[in-house]
């Protein structure tokens, strides 16, 4: 019996249906127990579901390159998902206009926040220079901030797991610090999410308010655009 | 479904090819959203299906993330060297993000209120 279940494991391991299969498992999973706690931000499913990954792939010993064979085919939807943004934006256009002023200003302000603080807390306790550099764009989108990180002399794959801790940070604690600010404007909000914390806090957002979600998917493009504009200049003073 | 689904994957091939074409740093994605969107205000909104399939794609845009995000598995060891450097500058730099967007579009709002009132 015992060396049957081990030959089936075998080939199920080298397949892409355990890995995206999981994948799914582990997301649903995180989401159910993410509704049951009312929606509460500490919950957020992307922290679950990595979380339950990491675990289950460490304790049977899989690699995360067999994994992503898998669930690379969820992976790939992020690129059509990023475009379909534009129709909630669409929506949204009128409010986004008549805020142009809060908009710009809040732009440059929090794309020149996230960068700044975040290099010199990381200097401040002794990190080095490329972890400095890696940390920079990390309140970037995902594939704009690893091209950053490469063309400024960072790491992009560590980039890549920082801007994935910011999102989900992001995602967790916003509501507390605008609730702390009695700022119940959901477009503005929804802007600070997105400048914060990219995707992850787009997703949070569209979770809670249709607005909401329009304005960070604005607010992430435009801080994606802007951070890879700017960013080279202002780190060539860092060196 | 299917003919959204297309002309999402269709912008975002535009997106790709323009991106890579004119040595743009704005990823493929981002810019075929830029070019849905002005396609958008072209012809007056989206259809019915293609509200709706994106509809069904963003309701669950945090799974996207969740393959990317298990990658953090691979770099444990790296982050385990400088976490307190990294952890203090992720969380002060997120809240201080979150803060200071915030107070500058309120002060931004409350100097030029409704915008679109004033006669």
């Amino acid at each position: 019996m015992t060396p049957r279940i081990a030959e089936i494991w075998v080939y199920l391991a080298a397949s892409p249906l355990l890995g995206l299969t999981v994948t799914l498992l582990a997301y649903q999973g995180a989401f159910w127990i993410y509704r049951r706690s009312g929606s509460n931000p500490l919950a957020n499913p992307v922290l679950i579901a990595v979380t339950a990954l990491v675990l289950f792939l460490t304790l049977t010993g899989t690699s995360y390159q067999t994994y992503f064979a898998g669930a690379q085919f969820v992976h790939f939807l992020l690129g059509p998902a990023t475009v379909a943004l534009a129709i909630p934006l669409y929506t949204q256009f009128k409010r986004v206009k008549a805020m142009l002023l809060p908009v710009v200003a809040g732009l440059f302000a929090g794309s020149l926040t996230a960068v700044l603080s975040a290099v010199f807390i990381g200097r401040l306790f002794g990190a080095s220079l490329p972890t400095q550099l890696s940390l920079a764009p990390k309140s970037v989108t995902t594939p704009i901030a690893m091209g950053i990180a490469e063309r400024i002399g960072g790491i992009p794959s560590l980039t890549a797991v920082l801007v994935i801790v910011t999102g989900i940070l992001g995602a967790v604690g916003a509501r507390y610090v605008f609730d702390a600010m009695k700022l119940r404007d959901p477009a503005i909000r929804g802007f600070a999410i997105g400048v914060a914390s990219h995707g992850i806090g787009t997703a949070r957002a569209f979770q809670v308010n249709e607005q909401s979600g329009a304005f960070a998917a604005l607010a992430m493009g435009l801080n994606g655009a802007l951070t890879a504009l700017l960013l080279p200049t202002l780190a060539s003073g860092l060196h | 479904m299917l003919s959204a689904l297309t002309q999402l994957l269709i912008f975002q091939l535009l997106g790709e090819v323009i991106a890579r074409s004119l040595d743009l740093s704005l990823p493929g994605p981002v810019l075929g959203m830029l070019l849905l969107f002005l396609s958008l205000i072209l012809r007056g909104g989206p259809g019915h299906e293609l509200q709706t399939t994106s509809q069904n794609l963003l309701q669950h845009l945090s799974l996207l993330f969740v393959p990317a995000g298990t990658g953090i598995m691979v770099h444990l060891h790296r982050v385990a060297d400088e976490w307190l450097a990294l952890l203090l500058s992720l969380l002060v730099s997120t809240f201080a993000t979150l803060l200071v967007t915030a107070l500058v579009m309120k002060l931004c709002q409350r100097r030029a209120p409704q915008a679109g009132e004033a006669p």
